[in-house]
């Protein structure tokens, strides 16, 4: 008897006859012709970066970078967070005296509970594109694994403005390194999590943290 | 409204989609709510499309990129396989649908899973996965906020995306109530959505086993990803120690960069956002970040038929959005439960009758199930031409008739007369014979220019609309009095 997986493989074969037998993929022409990358100034690319995600009524802020652990302290109280989970490597600093941390070691995982019964997560991200106002996390650097920022009901991240890409081809050639060479998951975020399950009208807060504040840093003062 | 009906892949004969459709038209709750619905979404695609100067170019990349996938998927196939496995994930390979849950229930049973959580995934539909399971003692949980309310309301979807389409606030506040003991509840989406949060978070964090569907796959990396909204997709396929997913063949893309031209176009033709909310992606298994066991099952059932025809082969490029359902005028009235399967509108009236096969009276109504007004085709984000597809599948179910239906087929009315009318217009002196015939049969049936009403079988033509007559001199009669002769080139 023939395994499911050559009986597949015959079918394919067989139902493809009409391909020559001398054409490579190669052959099937893709014409790549569209916007690879965003030529608008960085400032204005930050810019729109900040006005898209606020769309998916996530919460923005554009600070000094200097200034981040006060920013910091300040949304966390106004969020009134106690118990604050962060990843092992985030950046000392960031975290705000005054705050129960949670921190989340390769050797000592919190527990899915844990992160459940906490008041929020903080973390930094990979990318930022600013053409769909989305924060990719790629488990690297600031930023945990997957399950950090999925049970806490409130996330708050920290992009800084040289993360910031314009459109999204560029930030899939920025992450192919990562995934090519660590295959570490990938998350995209827009927005915090939503359904238009019900009559088609956008909801926020389903199942992932149902407030996304991001606190976008530069080196100069903004505005 | 449940409308009780078999769909078409589960094995029994399912009704013609006019009888079906009959019954969804004669819910006016239901149209009210589906008008609702599709015209808010066609708008908000519109705007999110317009803002896209190169979406014409992604379009055509997103079909080219299907096209070479399609043309080498056996390549394509042990690509995949090779990079997932690298990756720690194993492959199973699934001729149907049976031998996937199988498969799916196998990998359960051997964790000991009771209870699955499943995020939504139209190929578990389709191979009817749950019912399997439920048979096999395991309980799965739809997590997909529209999913779970059709799973408690014991119905089956009605839209690729949003499932419970059909349904307004107040049905699904009413629902709620009943089947979770929530009490005291407003029909306000948030407070619905609230419910379905509590609800499933106890199930998310127990769950052993999560089993989800794929959007896309990589073949060159075996990067498998979950495109979704709630956060649900996320949760199963991160929490649960244990990952299934059930894939379709046709599936697969070439390379992680060819995420650059998907990763656009869904989002927008689906949910008309400029990106969904959630995606994960991931690569096999990484260590110490989510599952730490992952099975891909690639599933056939049907595919390799659809892949096998010239024509109907583009039906494979579809990346389950929904667009075309969205702008569709028999969609938009009917609904998706006329269409008796999973895959309902006008990529279902394609897709599900080459699954299922040619000559399953019900799904070989399906391609009729369309006025051709070439809609879908335009805003489909990887070019399939479905009219096209509508009309070369018609061909099939006319000639599978002619060719299966024996002594009866051959003597089918509609038939003969399609046969004899064929043969009177491939010959001048027949088809002028036939006008004069026609111009004195008519005779009695003309008022004041037009025909309201045909005889007998042909009435039906006459029951939505006028025939005009044939007129008292035909042009060439016209031109044969003018120049004589007649003969002219």
């Amino acid at each position: 008897m023939t395994s499911a997986r050559e009986e597949i493989l015959r079918r394919v074969r067989r139902a493809t006859h009409d391909v020559p037998k001398d054409e490579r993929p190669e052959d099937i022409p893709v014409e790549r012709g569209y916007r690879k990358e965003d030529d608008a100034p960085r400032d204005e690319i930050v810019e729109r970066f900040a006005e898209r995600v606020a769309e998916y009524e996530a919460t923005v802020h554009r600070v000094n970078e200097a200034d981040l652990p006060r920013e910091v302290s300040e949304a966390l109280e106004r969020r009134g967070v106690r118990w604050l989970v962060v990843p092992a490597d985030l950046p000392e600093g960031w975290v705000p005296e005054g705050v129960e941390t949670l921190r989340d070691a390769a050797q000592s995982q919190l527990s899915n509970e844990e992160l459940d019964q906490s008041d929020g997560v903080l973390t930094g991200c990979s990318l930022g594109i600013a053409q769909t106002g989305t924060i990719v996390l790629d488990a690297g650097e600031g930023q945990g694994r997957r399950a950090l920022t999925l049970l806490p009901d409130y996330h708050l991240c920290v992009v800084r403005e040289d993360q910031i890409v314009g459109l999204v081809p560029e930030a899939f050639a920025k992450l192919e390194e990562t995934v090519k060479n660590e295959g570490r998951a990938i998350t995209f975020i827009s927005g915090p999590s939503a359904t238009s399950d019900i009559e088609l009208n956008r909801v926020e807060g389903v199942h992932g943290p149902r407030t996304l504040e991001v606190l976008i840093a530069g080196r100069e003062a903004p505005m | 409204m449940t409308i009780e009906a078999p769909d078409a892949f589960s094995g029994g004969k399912t009704p013609h989609f006019e009888e079906t459709a009959r019954e969804s038209l004669a819910d006016s709750q239901l149209r009210r709510n589906l008008g609702k619905a599709t015209q808010t979404i066609r708008r908000k695609r519109a705007v999110a499309v317009e803002e896209m100067p190169d979406w014409e170019r992604l379009r055509e990349a997103g079909r080219a990129l299907k096209s070479r996938t399609l043309r080498h998927l056996d390549e394509y196939l042990l690509r995949l396989e090779e990079s997932i496995t690298r990756a720690g994930g194993q492959v199973h390979w699934a001729r149907d649908g049976e031998e996937a849950n199988r498969i799916i229930a196998g990998i359960a049973r051997s964790h000991g899973a009771g209870e699955v959580v499943k995020v939504k995934s139209i190929a578990t539909d389709e191979t009817k996965l749950n019912e399997h399971l439920e048979g096999e003692g395991i309980e799965a949980f739809e997590t997909d906020l529209a999913e779970l309310i059709i799973q408690l309301a014991g119905e089956t979807s009605s839209h690729i995306l949003v499932p419970a389409i059909h349904k307004n606030r107040s049905e699904i506040r009413e629902l709620f109530m009943q089947k979770l003991g929530v009490e005291d509840l407003s029909d306000d989406p948030p407070d619905l959505a609230e419910v379905a949060r509590l609800y499933l978070r106890e199930k998310f964090l127990k769950a052993k086993v999560g089993i989800s569907g794929a959007n896309f796959a990589v073949a060159e990396t075996g990067t498998v990803c979950v495109v979704e909204s709630e956060g649900n997709g996320r949760m199963c396929t991160t929490l649960p120690p244990v990952l299934v997913t059930l894939m379709g063949i046709e599936k697969i893309i070439p390379t992680w960069q060819d995420y650059e031209v998907f990763m656009q176009l869904l989002p927008r033709s689906s949910t008309a956002e400029r990106m969904n909310p959630y995606t994960t992606f991931w690569t096999g298994v990484s260590e110490g970040d989510g599952p730490q066991e992952f099975h891909l099952v690639l599933l056939d059932n049907g595919r390799t038929e659809v892949l096998a025809d010239e024509i109907g082969r583009q039906t494979l490029n579809c990346i389950r959005c929904s667009a075309c359902l969205n702008v569709c005028p028999v969609y938009e009235r009917t609904g998706g439960h006329a269409y008796n399967s999973v895959y309902p509108g006008p990529i279902g009236a394609i897709l599900t009758p080459q699954l299922v096969g040619i000559g399953k009276s019900g799904s070989d109504s399906l391609p009729y199930a369309s006025s051709l007004c070439g809609a879908c085709y335009e805003v489909c984000p990887v070019k399939i031409n479905i009219p096209e597809v509508l009309i070369h599948l018609r061909g099939k179910v006319v000639r599978h008739k002619q060719d299966k239906g024996g002594l009866k087929g051959k003597l089918d009315p509609e038939n003969v007369a399609m046969q004899a009318m064929a043969k009177t217009f491939s010959e001048r002196r027949l088809y002028e014979g036939a006008q004069k015939a026609a111009r004195i049969g008519q005779w009695p049936l003309a008022r004041s220019g037009a025909i309201h009403r045909l005889p007998g079988r042909l009435a039906g033509w006459t029951d939505a609309r006028d025939l005009k007559p044939i007129p008292e001199q035909t042009f060439r009669e016209w031109w044969r009095s003018q120049n004589g002769s007649g003969e002219g080139a």
